[in-house]
């Protein structure tokens, strides 16, 4: 059967993130044909509707509202049911981010309907669509099916790939929806993240442990990260000694991450650091003991001191790109 | 105040998965209080400490279960609950966990609840929002700090990495992220305490919950361990050599670069 698939569009720094991207195509799988809804919810968002468009949705609806500025649970679930009163869809698909983390369960508890949080793959379409999640922070996997009511996901950044970006036209509308009650004032917000690329998202992930030695030693591998275009991770270890903060941490406490590229530094690779990175796609291993777990999970590994061998990759990737 | 704690069981982080028949074996394994409830267990004994009041711990399991919930006894929690499902229920999703804490919730008055942001087996971080909607109470996931004031809430909650500083009012569920606080290991009075503190233990009818009221909306057909990776290439050579024959084979064989 042909489904009705709403997804979730989010934007970061004034654009759509990937994982918005990523989001529709796993939408179009589950439609089996179906029609795949983006919507779109802000105080001034309705000019991304066709990028969402370009990328694979069918249409657009916005809701727009002074109080839908930041992300409220309340706020964005008003207006998300709205939309799913008004579409009445047979699927639902948000990014396995801050905000679809937050939201998706709240919608789902309306909805009364079941979940599956942080999809990496998706087997099958439309009716038999089976969707794979890592399960023991990517230990182990597990195939899920819902057994009734809306197929309702969340997709894990940088797994499910995104649909070929084409110039096409659909219809972008607005829903008016009144927002009130809300119960939680966002005050501020501090940037902690480093610049600019998300960690989560990242295509590249140059990551620090123990090794890093001190807040000066993660200069270096931010250098790399830079021209690279990714970001900088770190392992427990690193942060338990305050050279960063926990908001860089990588494993099973802390962020799971599957970067094209993860680059390990001076990281010796317990279990729980392996958990978070260890389905990256291609790893390097960076390390001064030639016995380092890390060097199990690795695709290539140098044996080296970090900070001998990090400045020479940074300087012969100048030399390349 | 009136707080409850939502903990589960589960293993431990040091624990190498074994799957056998599609089940993750069992057998043998250590298991601990999801390390993010740790938090949320330490923060509602800080909370108590400053206001007053008394902390229950929640959990949904087996009798085997009473072991955790001993050890936030131990910790400082007042009272523990455990709810028995072994006899009633088979598969179980966070439909099913989140329906049968807030009907255990309904009733209490809760000021404040608490739970990890996620548990590390199942990863979902579901249950917590689920049963703050059910009960109709407002939810903040991922606090990073919690300040509670007469009725107003000061909050910071971690944003993919970023603070963000909020407000908001009781009562009210929090679901803990890393940096929260550090939990406090038992000592060895508090264990001792904790063995005469009380334990209740409920099943469905206690709660008058029917099994068709809580069936899974989702069903796990397989458990799979990730394809194990073939050995990787450790590079030989002075150290320059290696690097540059590094960003060779990243840009030409394993083309991520």
């Amino acid at each position: 059967m042909a489904k009705k698939v709403l997804v979730l569009g989010e934007t970061r720094e004034g654009a759509l993130r990937n994982v918005s991207f990523e989001a529709i195509a796993a939408a179009k799988k589950i439609s089996g044909g179906g029609e795949v809804v983006g919507v779109l919810i802000g105080d001034s968002v309705a000019d991304f509707g066709n990028e969402l468009i370009a990328y694979g949705a069918d249409r657009v609806v916005t809701v727009e509202h002074p109080h839908l500025k930041s992300y409220t649970s309340d706020g964005y679930g008003q207006a998300f049911m709205a939309v799913v009163e008004q579409e009445n869809p047979e699927g639902l698909v948000f990014g396995h981010t801050a905000v679809g983390k937050d939201l998706a369960p709240k919608i789902a508890s309306k909805l009364q309907a079941g979940l599956i949080s942080d999809v990496t793959d998706i087997e099958g379409e439309g009716d038999d669509a089976v969707f794979i999640r890592p399960i023991f922070s990517g230990k182990a996997f597990e195939k899920v099916k819902l057994k009734e009511g809306v197929d309702f996901i969340t997709v894990r950044s940088n797994n499910i790939a995104p649909l070929e970006r084409q110039e096409r036209s659909g219809e972008v509308t607005s829903l008016s929806v009144d927002i009130t009650n809300l119960r939680t004032i966002i005050k501020n917000v501090v940037r902690k993240s480093s610049e600019g690329v998300d960690l989560s998202e990242a295509k590249v992930i140059v990551a620090g442990g123990r090794g890093v030695k001190s807040s000066e030693g993660f200069e270096p591998l931010q250098e790399l990260a830079n021209l690279l275009g990714g970001a900088v991770g770190a392992s427990r270890g690193a942060c338990d000694a305050d050279y960063c903060d926990y908001s860089l941490q990588i494993g099973q406490t802390g962020k799971v991450v599957t970067p094209d590229l993860y680059i390990a530094a001076g990281i010796s690779g317990a279990i729980q650091h392996m958990a978070g990175m260890s389905n990256s796609k291609v790893i390097v291993a960076i390390n001064k003991d030639p016995e380092a777990n890390i060097f199990k999970v690795a695709d290539y590994g140098i044996v080296g001191d970090l900070f001998e061998v990090i400045p020479m990759l940074t300087e012969e990737f100048k030399k390349v790109m | 105040m009136n707080i409850y704690v939502l903990v589960k069981r589960t293993f431990d982080t040091e624990e190498k998965i074994v799957v056998s028949g599609g089940q993750i074996q069992e057998d043998g394994a250590e298991f601990i209080i999801n390390p993010y409830d740790e938090y949320a267990i330490e923060e509602a004994i800080t909370v108590r400490d400053a206001h007053g009041g008394e902390v229950t711990v929640v959990t949904i399991g087996s009798d085997e279960a009473e072991k955790q919930l001993r050890t936030a006894l131990a910790m400082g929690a007042d009272k523990a609950v455990l709810i028995n499902t072994e006899d009633d229920i088979e598969e179980m999703d966070q439909f099913t966990s989140a329906y049968i804490l807030a009907e255990y919730l309904k009733d209490k008055e809760a000021d404040l609840i608490l739970a990890g942001n996620v548990a590390i087996d199942g990863g979902s971080g579901q249950v917590g929002p689920r049963v703050a909607d059910l009960l109709g109470i407002n939810y903040v996931t991922t606090i990073t700090s919690l300040n509670i004031e007469g009725d107003t809430v000061t909050i910071v909650r971690d944003i993919e990495g970023d603070a963000e500083e909020l407000e908001t009012s009781l009562p009210l569920l929090v679901t803990a992220q890393q940096g929260l606080n550090e939990p406090r290991y038992p000592s060895l009075p508090g264990i001792m305490k904790a063995k005469k503190k009380p334990l209740e233990e409920l099943e469905l009818d206690d709660l008058d919950i029917e099994e068709d009221d809580v069936e899974a909306k989702t069903e796990t057909i397989e458990i799979y361990l990730p394809p194990k990776k073939a050995a990787g290439r450790i590079l030989e050579g002075d150290i320059s050599n290696q690097v540059s024959e590094l960003v060779g084979l990243l840009r030409n064989e394993a083309k991520v670069i």
